[in-house]
């Protein structure tokens, strides 16, 4: 089994710990994880809104590159994973834009292609490896621990490729494979705030104070998530939280890092510490 | 093309006639030109327009034509044939020509309607007068044939559509077999507490005509019953009826209902279907007080001795008509009729569809039938609204439109579900005095009393919130909230999200077709619309009607309607099987296939290709023989013959490839 790998920025940035969480799992579990050579930002978002046709070709040029090999891309980031697939469907729906990109991108000595499939890890854990495998390498099963599945939005909206757009499980079932129990809770898809922890503070610390205490007030000792964004705002603001609301402390941890512990991968390997709200107690014992 | 082939020199006196149709033909299509047109081709001996050719006057001038003018063949330029055909016809009969020597061009729909550049659909009419005129000089003078109509009705469905078809075809005398699926009829209706706008008691209006069903001399009822089979066509059905085993043999049972008492379940323990699963029944049952037939009857999967054989029997032993039979098999039925009225209903959408409100989740989330039966006096509450948890609701929540008006599920209105859920809100407040909050997306009141209904609403105290919900949480934010359903909703009319803590939720689903809707429209080979519900033959004009004579649909398996409509169009259903009867015969069109038997070598390869099992074998003569009044004349057999010895009237070789010259003869530079 062999895939190509798209960080993006926030992997080597304030996702570091998802980055060395990742691959330490993947490279545990026997498989092969190539980073795409010569990567370029996938313009988020925003820059979708701002100019579309030249945000196409910017992530249009990540799937050229990566067209260059069979194997699919693992984009690990919820924004990377959606923008990349929209893209992909947006030059698939509209042959003026196809034509656009195209020839930008042959411009710059590159071939666009359909052919690259843009898979995100929960995906790839779940339907590629499966479950069977990963708990045949779980060594130091979870027990005890009782975990918050917090999805965010982006890896099941618009586009419900891999798991349900309202009570997706995938992140469930691999919290399980872990040993580990997951908390019913309603607020798996709901909003983190996105970027309004930035721009209009009050209206995303409530958002984000609205995860922290209902995911405290079912029992978890921590949140578990597959999106850089939604670890950002929830690890990050805590204090800012408890100033505008109360104290809720509870570490947010990627799920990569979850199923890494299982296994038996050092805390250390798995950047555990790397997260601004303490995972000390959860770890204690551990 | 030599058997019928007209001296072309000798061509009959062909009289064309293009109609303007006020503007919807002339305001496209440039009348007067394809008038001169046509008078130029040959055979043509008369060639005029007219404003209005269905109109008296215009027939009138055919009529009158035909006879004076001696004109042999006859084309009408005009609308679809499936609006005028049959009166042009009668306009050639009453001029005293064969009404077969006759061929429509359909120049509004085809043309007028679908084009905009006046030249081009000028040509395009010249083009296909030219075709008709070209192929009408082949046509042969032919008959209608008669065929006698069975007296005999077949109704399916039980619920308030087919009782009331049944009832109406009974009373004018016709025998009538009313086949139900379930083990009583009633359907939805029987059900329901209350009927909206009125509040009448639902049972109370329904039960008597279910009695008189039942009681009726004209009417034979099969329920727990299905029609397996169809064959024949209009006037002539032959119908299979599989009656399923009640284990209970139903002339025996008077219902007395000592069976249940002394079955060796001491408490009721199963799924109550009749109950939306609230309440429990035993394996022997009743669906409720009221059922007809009054007869019990045996759940296989549930009962000891039909699972293992191995019962006291005590139900058995304290029947003193010896009514049980655990031996009872399915019963195959056969039963002859003309007229077939379907009123199979509908199929409430599955809640569970809609995630975010939390059906199947939280205990305290319902759906609208759920709710009626805990309305209900004779439900498993005795009309008590008591929650799962035995809590009695403080707030409640109706959410309208539930697979309603929803691009995710279904996109259509399900009609009644505002009207009900407002009956739904007068019960729920009248028997539990609860807050009922109504969350709505345009409230819909269209019918006799309706919207007084809603306004009676307003009046009662009960909330209303334009706007749809977005999910049925339990993630409390105030104290208040703490173990509660919160609702969490858009007040577009306030123009703030809102949060409101209730202790029910009820869901107001709407209509769907039945599950086996696609399986049932086959077997009755009638057709279905995009969304699923059996198609009529014309929305406005043929409401009740199909494309399959003889086969007519009443109720909501035609779309979602409520009680009101569906009786009305239940009548309207017996009616038209009632003027099919009365009439005594059909005529059948005379666009059939035969065999030219001398030509004919007895090949089979027609036989199965026939969608209608039109087609037998003589063995003695070894030729294909077909059955004039089973075939549609669709022309496949024709157009599959190896040794080309089958003919369709209407669809001779001449005709067609005449046709076919006649339209591609343009001699215009495009």
């Amino acid at each position: 089994m062999k895939y190509q790998y798209f960080p993006g920025c926030s992997l080597k940035g304030t996702g570091r710990a998802y980055e060395e969480s990742f691959l330490a799992v993947f490279r545990a579990l026997g498989v092969e994880v190539k980073e795409l050579e010569d990567w370029n930002c996938c313009g988020a978002t925003a820059y979708m809104s701002v100019d579309e046709t030249k945000s196409y070709a910017l992530a249009g040029r990540n799937l050229a590159i990566a067209g260059r090999e069979n194997s699919d891309v693992i984009a690990p980031c919820s924004a990377c994973y959606l923008v990349l697939n929209k893209t992909m469907k947006g030059i698939q729906e509209h042959p003026e834009l196809r034509g656009k990109v195209t020839r930008a991108l042959k411009a710059a000595g590159l071939d666009y292609s359909d052919k690259v499939k843009v898979r995100h890890p929960l995906d790839v854990l779940v339907n590629d490896i499966g479950l069977e495998k990963i708990k045949k390498h779980v060594k130091n099963p979870l027990t005890g621990m009782k975990l918050a599945a917090y999805y965010g939005c982006q890896v099941v909206r618009p586009f419900a490729t891999f798991d349900d757009q309202h009570n997706p499980l995938t992140m469930d079932k691999l919290i399980e494979a872990s040993g580990a129990e997951c908390v019913t809770w309603p607020l798996k898809t709901h909003c983190c705030g996105g970027s309004l922890t930035g721009t209009v503070t009050e209206a995303g610390l409530r958002m984000v104070y609205i995860i922290l205490s209902e995911a405290k007030k079912r029992g978890a000792q921590a949140i578990v998530t597959p999106c850089p964004l939604c670890q950002f705002n929830l690890d990050g603001y805590q204090d800012q939280v408890a100033s505008a609301y109360e104290r809720v402390d509870i570490p947010v941890l990627y799920f990569t890092q979850v199923i890494g512990l299982a296994m038996g991968l050092s805390p250390r390997e798995l950047g555990i510490k790397r997260g601004i709200a303490s995972a000390k107690e959860l770890m204690a014992g551990r | 093309m030599s058997d019928n082939n007209p001296v072309q020199k000798n061509l009959p006196r062909i009289g064309f006639y293009i109609c303007h149709c006020g503007t919807n033909i002339a305001g496209t299509i440039d009348v007067a030109e394809v008038r001169k047109y046509a008078a130029g081709l040959p055979g043509v001996a008369v060639s005029r327009d007219y404003k209005y050719m269905c109109s008296d006057p215009g027939q009138e001038m055919i009529a009158k034509d035909i006879k004076e003018q001696k004109l042999e063949r006859l084309v009408v330029a005009a609308c679809s044939p499936n609006l005028h055909e049959e009166t042009f016809r009668k306009a050639a009969l009453k001029g005293g020509l064969n009404p077969f020597y006759f061929q429509m061009v359909n120049i509004r729909e085809h043309v007028a309607w679908v084009h905009t550049d006046k030249k081009a659909a000028t040509e395009k009419a010249k083009d296909l007068s030219r075709a008709a005129i070209a192929r009408v000089a082949y046509h042969q003078s032919l008959e209608k044939k008669r065929v006698p109509v069975d007296p005999n009705v077949l109704v399916v469905g039980g619920g308030i559509a087919g009782i009331h078809a049944a009832l109406t075809l009974a009373n004018a005398g016709k025998k009538v077999t009313l086949v139900e699926r379930e083990a009583t009829i009633g359907g939805h209706m029987a059900l329901f507490d209350k009927t909206f706008p009125t509040l009448d008691c639902a049972a109370c209006i329904l039960t008597p005509k279910m009695s008189a069903v039942k009681a009726h001399p004209n009417i034979t009822l099969w329920t727990y019953s299905e029609v397996e089979k169809v064959e024949g066509y209009v006037g002539n059905y032959k119908v299979q009826v599989k009656r399923k085993p009640r284990y209970v043999k139903e002339d025996l049972c008077v219902g007395c209902m000592e069976c249940i008492d002394a079955c060796v379940f001491k408490e009721p323990k199963f799924h109550d279907k009749f109950n939306q699963g609230l309440g429990k029944r035993k394996p022997v049952y009743i669906d409720f007080p009221q059922a007809t037939p009054k007869v019990v009857l045996v759940d296989p999967e549930t009962c000891i001795q039909l699972k293992t054989g191995k019962c006291k029997k005590s139900c058995a032993a304290v029947c003193d008509r010896n009514a049980f039979d655990f031996e009872q098999k399915p019963e195959i039925k056969e039963i002859q009729v003309g007229a077939i009225v379907l009123a199979t209903g509908f199929k409430a959408y599955d809640a569970k569809r809609d995630y975010v409100y939390g059906y199947g989740r939280y205990p305290g989330v319902y759906t609208a039938l759920e709710v009626e039966r805990l309305v209900n006096a004779s439900g498993p509450t005795s009309g008590e609204i008591v929650l799962r948890d035995g809590k009695r609701p403080k707030a409640v929540g109706i959410v309208h439109c539930v697979g309603s008006r929803d691009a995710k599920s279904n996109k259509w209105c399900s009609r009644v579900c505002c009207m009900y859920s407002l009956k739904l809100a007068h019960l729920i407040k009248e028997h539990s005095g609860a807050d009922v909050y109504n969350f709505y997306i345009d409230m819909r009141a269209p019918g006799k009393a309706y919207e007084e209904f809603y306004d009676k609403l307003l009046g009662e105290g009960v909330q209303f919130i334009r706007g749809r919900v977005a999910e049925v949480t339990d993630w409390a934010m105030t104290p208040g909230e703490e173990g509660r359903l919160v609702m969490r909703v858009e007040d577009t009319l306030a123009g703030f999200v809102r949060r409101i803590p209730v202790d029910m939720v009820v869901l107001s689903t709407g209509l769907e077709p039945q599950a086996d809707a696609q399986e049932v429209r086959r077997r009755f080979n009638i057709g279905c619309g995009t969304e699923g519900f059996f198609q009529e033959r014309h929305p406005k004009l043929a409401p009740v009607n199909t494309f399959t004579d003889g086969i007519y649909i009443a109720g909501a398996c035609q779309a979602p309607r409520d009680i009101p409509d569906t009786v009305a169009q239940a009548g309207a259903a017996a009616a038209e099987a009632l003027a099919l009867i009365d009439a005594g015969f059909v005529e059948l069109e005379p666009n059939t296939s035969r065999v030219i038997e001398d030509e004919c070598c007895g090949c089979k390869s027609c036989i199965s290709l026939c969608p209608y099992s039109a087609i037998t074998f003589d063995e003695v003569k070894k030729k294909a023989v077909i059955n004039e009044v089973l075939c549609k004349g669709c022309g496949v057999c024709a157009a599959a013959c190896p040794s080309g010895s089958i003919r369709q009237n209407l669809f001779e070789d001449d005709e067609i490839f005449s046709e076919i010259k006649g339209i591609l003869a343009n001699d215009r530079k495009i």
